[in-house]
């Protein structure tokens, strides 16, 4: 009889412990609760939760330490003071799967806020454990594993450089064969993480064999999993040219532009950067893009979306014709000049803005038929209303200017000129003047325009200083007309007439 | 002699007129040195100066042809250095113009080909037609895949609405709230739920619970992660009282599936089926596929291979072909059996009669 009640107290302590740490794990999901829970002192409790000898008590304390930690970096600071770590590292080691699972949840949540937390973690050598947890037979607690060790990577080379020193690399690698989609993805993301921080770290995934796998997945109908494949290649590719070439040896590359008329937002984002990050690095490079037709498809997927997702294309673009002027003629062939004002006018944000006028900027400085051909897209007014305007940032207010600048300095296309002598500031008016200056002299059509126009009336409005540059071209300008031309279109003119009217003694018989 | 005498005689007067007159003179004999000397010295300047003019008549003369000859050497020299700027520059100008058309040519048909590199944006632009092209059609086919999987999807839901509400089908009696007999036409939603089959609640599935209870936690905590107690004896629930039968079979009992007779619970060939796995199962436990056949009549028809390393020519199929009795009766002289000499073995005179070549007995 009394061993029956003794029982039964045990088994009520244990009931009690249980649904503590279920209902406190149940709470912790919801974020209104999180600073009460915080403030009732919930850690302290549940660190001795994590010894219990029940593994679902085990489990759960786990899983609600992991949803405190994954809300803030206060909390997750207080998981870190609490010594709990440790305890997490060994047992990970140990236990069943569920409680790995857990455990690396909790890892994942406390690393995924700041570097400090994340070297705390490593300090407590978390990482054998986690990669060793790799190796596990679950998918589940490999995720786990491979989720921690991307959150600890994420934040600097140090941490990523600990993570490739505990020999992770070639078990993600292996993570990423596995049938299973979240894995892949997941582990795709980590090798991304990895990578993104150094050259050494990106040849390291490289040398794993990791992009064989990651090109094959390009193709994959999950979405998720080719936004994170297309980013960790971009990752790799953005570092040297070297890695680069290998990202292209792998033959990702018509395959890559299909991604570029997906449905998902970040897929095509993803694509765009990684054609980016292979175009930015050579001509050579840029020139092989070119020739799949890589520019037509992201200038088409520029067409397509809105916002942020255009923007590495937009940098694509002008990556392409910024090497040489027969790439540039061919993004102007693709018809990415038009696509390129509408983004300049369209868009609300000023980094993008700002992306759109650097590209045209690098289109049209090459050579006066670059220059024609964004000038004929009415751009250049929209660019100066941008340059002038004084709700651009500065930041598009300088690349506004440099894109005016090279394109002027090249342009001879005098119709779209024509409007800058009227509203231009002095710094812009002397390019417009200089390319008068070196145009007129050799076309009389243009000569006459000019003066059918009212540009040489506006040409002897404008007030230099004697001896500029700006005095110089309008008296280059002024030398290719004859002089009463010019008398007769400076301001004044008719007052001198008037005077010399009045001045004049008719002669009488 | 006598002019000697006179002069000897004069000689005082000589003398004394000699002194006089020298005292006389004495007075101007200075001056006059004075006059000579001067005299001497414009004389000698004179002379030297003219001398000089000489030398520097002749000097000039000297300088002037020297000079002219220098000059004319100088002269030369420019003539002959201006002569070959004027040749230079020619040659430069020719060699101007011939590089002008050969960098020309070489720029036009290595570096800038303008056929060349109209070519090339030609085939640019063609090949990002081809791939706008081919992008579009992977989009379109991306499309209308994901339209017809959405059509399958939402078919699904309505087959299953369908079957919730198949209660409200119109029966023989009485029209069902989609077939009103006041319209014309059943609504469609009738003639779907005609065709759906009635949705029968899932039976609950019965068994232990996989999640860890009180009862089993020992048994998945290993032992070298938690002290086990051997103190403890497992925590229990308490039995229930009185003869009870046990929870789960009572359950199952009570969700047995329904089993209306015997005869179709049973099928009619059950024997057949049930030989049938018999033999399945016993082909799945074989592990040789060959069945063991009985010695005597199996190896009768292989041909004795011999071993390379054996030079015989005879094998046992050659023996009691030739030299002993046919096996085909109708070539014997006599039917009866040879007679033996030994006493015969029994194996060897059932040989032939004990066993058939199938391996069955006879």
């Amino acid at each position: 009889m009394s061993q029956r009640q003794v029982l039964q107290g045990l088994e009520e302590y244990q009931k009690a412990r249980l649904q503590f740490v279920q209902k406190v794990a149940e709470q912790a999901t919801r974020p209104q609760n999180i600073e009460t829970l915080q403030n009732a002192g919930v850690i302290s409790l549940l660190r001795p939760l994590l010894l219990d000898v029940v593994p679902t008590i085990q489990q759960t304390a786990a899983l609600a330490l992991g949803r405190l930690a994954n809300y803030s970096d206060d909390l997750a600071e207080a998981v870190v003071k609490g010594d709990i770590l440790p305890q997490l590292v060994y047992s990970l080691a140990e236990q069943n799967r569920f409680y790995k699972k857990a455990a690396a949840f909790v890892l994942r949540a406390v690393g995924k806020h700041s570097p400090q937390r994340a070297q705390a973690i490593v300090d407590c050598g978390a990482l054998d454990a986690l990669v060793i947890c790799l190796e596990d037979f679950d998918p589940g607690v490999k995720e786990a594993a491979t989720w921690a060790l991307g959150c600890i990577s994420r934040h600097n080379a140090e941490l990523s450089q600990a993570v490739v020193d505990a020999g992770a690399v070639p078990l993600l690698v292996l993570c990423i064969q596995e049938p299973e989609i979240a894995l892949k993805r997941i582990s795709a993301s980590a090798l991304s993480e990895i990578s993104k921080h150094s050259p050494e770290l990106a040849q390291t995934v490289v040398d794993a064999g990791a992009i064989a796998h990651l090109a094959q997945m390009i193709l994959n109908p999950d979405a998720k999993l080719k936004q994170q494949v297309l980013s960790a290649l971009g990752q790799i590719a953005k570092h040297s040219v070297d890695l680069a070439e290998m990202v292209v040896e792998a033959e990702i590359f018509p395959v890559v532009l299909t991604c570029l008329k997906d449905k998902d937002e970040y897929v095509k984002k993803n694509a765009c950067t990684l054609i980016r990050e292979i175009a930015k690095h050579t001509p050579e490079l840029s020139q092989l893009i070119v020739n799949t037709g890589g520019v037509a498809a992201v200038t088409d997927c520029i067409g397509t979306c809105k916002g942020n997702t255009r923007l590495p294309g937009i940098m694509m673009l002008g990556y392409v014709a910024a090497h040489s002027e027969n790439l540039a003629m061919a993004v102007i062939i693709s018809k990415g000049v038009p696509q390129l004002s509408i983004c300049l006018s369209e868009e609300p944000e000023d980094h993008i803005k700002a992306a759109a006028a650097w590209a045209l900027g690098q289109i049209g400085r090459h050579t006066s038929e670059h220059a024609r051909a964004v000038a004929v897209t009415n751009v250049l007014p929209v660019l100066l209303s941008l340059y002038m305007s004084t709700e651009s940032s500065e930041d598009l207010q300088m690349k506004c200017k440099k894109a005016i600048k090279s394109i002027l300095q090249k342009c001879t296309y005098l119709p779209a000129l024509e409007p800058f002598l009227y509203d231009a500031p002095p710094n812009i008016l002397k390019h417009v003047l200089g390319q008068f200056s070196k145009v007129l002299p050799h076309d009389s059509e243009a000569r006459r325009l000019f003066v059918t126009s009212g540009g040489l009336r506006k040409v002897q409005e404008i007030q230099a200083e004697p001896g500029s540059l700006l005095q110089e071209y309008i008296n280059s300008i002024n030398n290719c007309y004859p002089e009463e031309v010019v008398r007769y279109y400076s301001p004044g003119y008719s007052d001198t007439l008037l005077q010399r009217v009045d001045s004049y003694q008719p002669i009488t018989d | 002699m006598a002019t000697l005498a006179r002069l000897q005689a004069r000689s005082g007067f000589v003398g004394n007129q000699y002194y006089f007159r020298n005292s006389v003179v004495d007075a101007f004999r200075k001056k006059e040195n004075h006059a000579a000397v001067k005299i001497q010295s414009w004389f000698r300047g004179c002379q030297v100066r003219a001398y000089i003019r000489h030398l520097h008549r002749i000097a000039t003369i000297i300088q002037k042809w020297w000079r002219g000859y220098l000059g004319r050497k100088h002269y030369q020299l420019l003539v002959e250095v201006a002569y070959y700027t004027m040749k230079m520059d020619l040659y430069n100008a020719m060699a101007v113009r011939i590089q002008r058309r050969w960098r020309a040519y070489k720029v036009r048909k290595y570096c800038f080909n303008y056929f060349c590199f109209k070519e090339y944006l030609q085939a640019v632009s063609e090949a990002n037609d081809t791939i706008r092209e081919v992008l579009q059609e992977f989009a379109e086919i991306q499309e209308s895949e994901e339209k017809k999987a959405k059509l399958e999807r939402e078919e699904k839901q309505r087959e299953k609405e369908a079957r919730k509400m198949h209660h409200l089908l119109s029966t023989k009696q009485i029209p069902g709230i989609y077939n009103s007999p006041f319209r014309k036409e059943p609504d469609p939603w009738e003639l779907q739920l005609q065709k759906a089959k009635p949705l029968v609640s899932r039976r609950r599935r019965v068994g232990p619970k996989p999640s860890a209870g009180l009862a089993n936690w020992l048994a998945c905590t290993s032992a070298r992660s938690f002290p086990q107690s051997d103190i403890l004896p497992p925590i229990d629930r308490k039995p229930c009282q009185g003869p009870f039968r046990n929870i789960s079979e009572v359950l199952e009992q009570r969700y047995k599936p329904l089993e209306p007779t015997l005869r179709v619970a049973q099928p009619v060939d059950e024997i057949k089926r049930a030989r049938e796995e018999f033999r399945r199962q016993e082909w799945v436990r074989n592990i040789t596929d060959k069945m063991f056949l009985p010695f005597s009549s199996y190896h009768k028809k292989e041909k004795y291979m011999p071993s390379m390393l054996s030079s015989s020519k005879y094998d046992p199929s050659s023996c009691g072909k030739q030299d002993f009795r046919s096996e085909d009766p109708r070539k014997w002289i006599c039917d009866k059996d040879f007679q033996t000499v030994l006493p015969s073995f029994d194996l060897f005179s059932k040989y032939g009669k004990l066993y058939s070549k199938a391996g069955q007995i006879v």
